[in-house]
C-alpha cells in the first residue's frame, strides 16, 4: 500500500516536494489555519469545561488533515465533512463562531452563508451515513457535466459501517468524481483500529471497490495536501474515485463527555504528541526561512484575537425564539402544525438555564 | 381518457413529470432495463436514457442516500424500493438526513425527493414483502407520507409528491396495483397534498381509511348503503401532515367513526386519528371511535395472511358495534 510522507516528526523533509511547497505565502496561510484551528479547539474545550458550551468533539491533533483538504479543494468542489474536519470548513468560509454555535446546540451553526461553504454539507454526527450522499452529489455533477469533485470525509470507525461500504462499492461503477478521505485517528471512542477490522490498512478497502487507495501521514500537512490534490485532480479529469487514508492520532478525548484514560494508556498519548502536526510543520517552515519567532508572536496575537472575537460573537448571540423549531422544518409549515407553533410562540421566550 | 390500473397510473405520472421537468430522475433496483419488479418504471429507460433512469446496485441504504445527494443538488429524484420490508435500511437515511437537512441548516439545504414503495400485503408474496410501514415514517417530523388508493389519485398525488419541495415517502397499495382500472387523464395536474379526500358523502357514519384498505372500506360502505346506512367515506391520502379538519368536520356531522388500517394495531396511524378525535371531536360522538386493523403479530406468510388482513366483514362487525351503542334514530 502506497504511503506518502514528506516531513518526519521533527520536520525534516525528504523526497521531492510538490510545487505548492515553493509558495511561501500559501505555506504560511496553511500554518495560520492550523494554529487558529487549534486555538479555537482549545477555547471550545475551555468553554465547555466552564459550562458555556455543550458536549464538544475536539479535533486536537488532526489539524493538518482539514487544512490539507481545505487547500486541496477548489471553491466549486463540495465538502461532505464528518465532525472533526473543522480546518477544512474554516478554509471554505465557515466562521469560527459557527462551530461554537453548533456545539452549543444551535442549528444556525450549520447555516453557512459564505461561499463556498454555503454549498457544502454541514458536519455529520451519525457515523458514515453522510458518505453515500457523495454518490448522489457526484452523480448530479456528472449529469450536469460540471468539473467539480466531492470530498467525502469520515473516520476509522466509519469504515466498519455498511453505509461506507455501500458508497465505496459503487463509486467506481459510475466513475464518479469522489475522493473518500478516511481520517484514521486510531480510536473510535474506546475501540482501537485493530479491534475494528482485521484489514491491515483502511486504504486497502478501496481495492474492494475497484478504485485506488493509498495512505498518507495525516500529521504531515504537505504530504496530505499533495496526496489529496492529486486524487482530486484525477477525479476532476475523469479518472474516477479514490480513497485516501490519512494516519493521525486523536490527542483529545472522543468528546468532552469522554474520559480516554479509561481505555488507553497515557504513554501512547504522550508518544503521539511527539508526532504533532503543527510542531513539525513549524520546524520545517523555520528551516526554510519562511517563519520566525516574530511571525509566531504576531500570529499568536492575531489568532488569539480572532478566536476571542468568535467566542464573544457566539456568547453574545441569543438563542432563536422558541417557535424557530418549526420555521425550517418544511418549505412551508403545514397547516396541521400551525397550532403547535402558535402554542410554542405564545409561551414566550425560554427562561435562563435552558 | 384511458382506463388504467394503479401501477399504470404510477408509471404514467413518472413519464409525464420526467418529460415536463428535466431535473426529475428515477433510481432504484431493477428499475431500468427490467422496468421495475412491479413494472412501475416500464418504458422510462427507453424514453429518457440511462443517465436519468438509474439502475442502482442492490443496496437500499445507498438508494435512499443517493436520492438525498441528488436532491441536495436541485434534482428531483424518485427512488423505488422494491418491497415494503426492504424500506427498513432506508429509515436511517430518510429520518436522520432527508427529514432533517432543511431544519438543521435553517433552510440552506433541502431534500425534494420521493421514495416510492409498495405497501401492505394480500398478494401472497414471499416473506418481508407485505409489511405496512406508513406509521414508521408518519411518526417522523420533516417528512410527508402519502398513500394513494386509486389510479387517479396515484397519478395526481405522485405528481404532487415529485413537485413538493420536501421529502415524501410514497406508499403504493400493492394489492391494488392491478386490482381495478379507472379513467386517468394525463393532464399533468397534481392533486393536493396534506388533504383528505371525501370519497362519498353520508350522514350516518364516517369511515376513514387509506391505501389498499380503501378498497374494502368502499365495499363495506356499499353493503351499509343496502342496509340503509349512509356512510361518509374519507380517503386520508396524506397521512403526514394529517388533515384532521376534514375528518372532524365529517364526524361532527355523523357522530360515528370507524377507522380502517391494514398495519398492526398498537400505535398505528388509526390510533393517532382516534386520539385526535377524542381530543377535538368527543362532544360530537355518539359512540366510541372503533379501529379495524391488522393484529399485533408479525405479518403472516401467504397461507395465513387473510387471517390478519382486515376485510369487509371485519369492518362491518365494528360498524355494527357502533350502531349497537348508538342506534340510528
Amino acid at each position: 500500500m502506497c504511503y506518502t510522507q514528506f516531513l518526519d516528526a521533527d520536520g525534516t523533509a525528504s523526497g521531492e516536494l510538490p510545487d505548492f511547497a515553493r509558495d511561501a505565502q500559501e505555506l504560511r496561510a496553511m500554518y495560520r489555519l492550523m494554529v487558529t484551528t487549534r486555538l479555537l479547539d482549545r477555547r471550545a474545550v475551555s468553554l465547555q469545561r466552564t459550562g458555556q458550551l455543550g458536549t464538544y468533539a475536539s479535533g486536537l491533533g488532526q489539524e493538518a488533515i482539514g487544512t490539507a483538504a481545505g487547500f486541496a479543494l477548489r471553491d466549486e468542489d463540495i465538502l461532505i465533512p464528518a465532525y472533526r474536519d473543522y480546518a477544512a470548513q474554516f478554509k471554505r468560509g465557515v466562521p469560527l463562531q459557527n462551530v461554537l454555535l453548533y456545539w452549543a446546540g444551535d442549528e444556525r451553526g450549520m447555516a453557512y452563508e459564505r461561499e463556498p461553504a454555503r454549498h457544502d454539507f454541514p458536519l455529520s454526527v451519525p457515523i458514515a451515513t453522510q458518505v453515500p450522499h457523495a454518490i448522489g452529489v457526484a452523480y448530479a455533477i456528472r449529469l450536469r457535466r460540471q468539473p467539480r469533485v466531492v470530498l467525502a470525509c469520515c473516520g476509522d470507525g466509519a469504515t466498519s459501517k455498511g453505509d461506507f461500504y455501500e458508497a465505496i462499492s459503487c463509486a467506481k461503477v459510475w466513475d464518479l468524481p469522489i475522493v473518500f478521505l478516511v481520517s484514521n485517528n486510531q480510536w473510535a471512542i474506546s475501540m482501537p483500529v485493530a479491534r475494528q477490522t482485521g484489514a491491515q490498512t483502511l486504504a486497502q478497502k478501496a481495492i474492494a471497490g475497484g478504485m485506488p487507495g493509498e495512505q498518507v501521514d495525516g500529521n504531515d500537512v504537505l504530504a496530505t495536501r499533495h496526496v489529496l490534490a492529486r486524487a482530486i485532480a484525477r477525479a476532476r479529469d475523469g479518472g474516477g474515485p479514490s480513497l485516501v487514508e490519512a494516519l493521525t492520532y486523536r490527542l483529545h478525548d472522543h468528546t468532552t463527555a469522554d474520559d480516554a484514560r479509561r481505555y488507553r494508556a497515557e504513554d501512547e498519548v504522550q508518544a503521539a504528541w511527539a508526532r504533532c502536526p503543527i510542531k513539525r510543520y513549524k520546524a520545517w517552515l523555520e528551516a526554510q526561512g519562511h517563519w520566525d519567532a516574530a511571525a509566531e508572536g504576531a500570529l499568536a496575537a492575531e489568532a488569539a484575537a480572532e478566536v476571542e472575537a468568535a467566542a464573544r460573537a457566539y456568547l453574545g448571540q441569543p438563542a432563536d425564539p422558541p417557535e424557530a423549531i418549526f420555521d425550517s422544518l418544511y418549505a412551508e409549515l403545514p397547516r396541521a402544525l400551525r397550532w403547535q407553533r402558535e402554542q410554542v410562540r405564545a409561551r414566550g421566550p425560554l427562561g435562563d438555564g435552558h | 381518457m384511458p382506463d388504467l390500473t394503479l401501477i399504470e397510473a404510477v408509471n404514467l405520472a413518472m413519464h409525464s413529470e420526467m418529460a415536463r421537468d428535466g431535473d426529475v430522475v428515477v433510481l432504484g433496483e431493477d428499475i431500468g432495463r427490467n422496468g421495475g419488479v412491479f413494472r412501475a418504471t416500464v418504458g422510462l429507460l427507453d424514453k429518457f436514457g440511462p443517465e436519468r433512469v438509474i439502475d442502482t446496485p442492490l443496496a437500499e441504504t445507498l438508494v435512499a442516500a443517493m436520492a438525498i445527494g441528488l436532491s441536495t443538488q436541485g434534482l428531483r429524484p424518485v427512488a423505488e424500493i422494491q418491497f415494503s420490508g426492504f424500506l427498513y435500511p432506508c429509515v436511517d437515511q430518510v429520518v436522520n438526513h432527508a427529514a432533517r437537512y432543511r431544519n438543521r441548516t435553517r433552510g440552506r439545504m433541502s431534500c425534494p425527493l420521493v421514495i416510492r414503495a409498495p405497501n401492505g400485503g394480500g398478494i401472497h408474496a414471499p416473506e418481508h414483502h407485505s409489511e405496512s410501514l406508513e406509521t414508521t415514517f408518519a411518526h417522523m417530523p420533516g417528512l410527508r407520507v402519502v398513500a394513494p388508493s386509486t389510479p387517479a389519485r396515484a397519478y395526481g398525488l405522485l405528481l404532487a409528491a415529485i413537485r413538493d419541495p420536501d421529502p415524501v415517502v410514497f406508499l403504493e397499495p400493492t394489492r391494488c396495483y392491478r386490482l381495478f382500472k379507472q379513467p386517468v387523464e394525463d393532464d399533468g395536474e397534481a392533486l393536493p397534498l396534506d388533504a383528505c379526500f371525501v370519497d362519498r358523502e353520508g350522514g350516518d357514519l364516517t369511515l376513514v381509511s387509506w391505501g389498499a384498505m380503501m378498497h374494502d372500506t368502499r365495499q363495506a360502505a356499499d353493503r351499509l348503503a343496502e342496509e340503509g346506512i349512509a356512510a361518509e367515506v374519507i380517503d386520508v391520502a396524506t397521512l403526514k401532515p394529517l388533515d384532521m379538519d376534514t375528518i372532524l368536520a365529517s364526524v361532527a356531522k355523523t357522530g360515528r367513526c370507524v377507522i380502517v388500517q391494514e398495519a398492526a394495531r398498537a400505535g398505528g396511524w388509526a390510533s393517532e386519528i382516534s386520539a385526535n378525535l377524542a381530543e377535538h371531536g368527543l362532544l360530537s360522538l355518539f359512540a366510541p371511535v372503533m379501529r379495524v386493523s391488522g393484529y399485533d403479530t408479525v405479518m403472516p406468510l401467504a397461507r395465513l395472511e387473510r387471517a390478519y388482513l382486515p376485510d369487509v366483514e371485519r369492518i362491518l362487525a365494528e360498524v355494527r358495534k357502533v350502531f349497537e351503542i348508538a342506534p340510528k334514530s
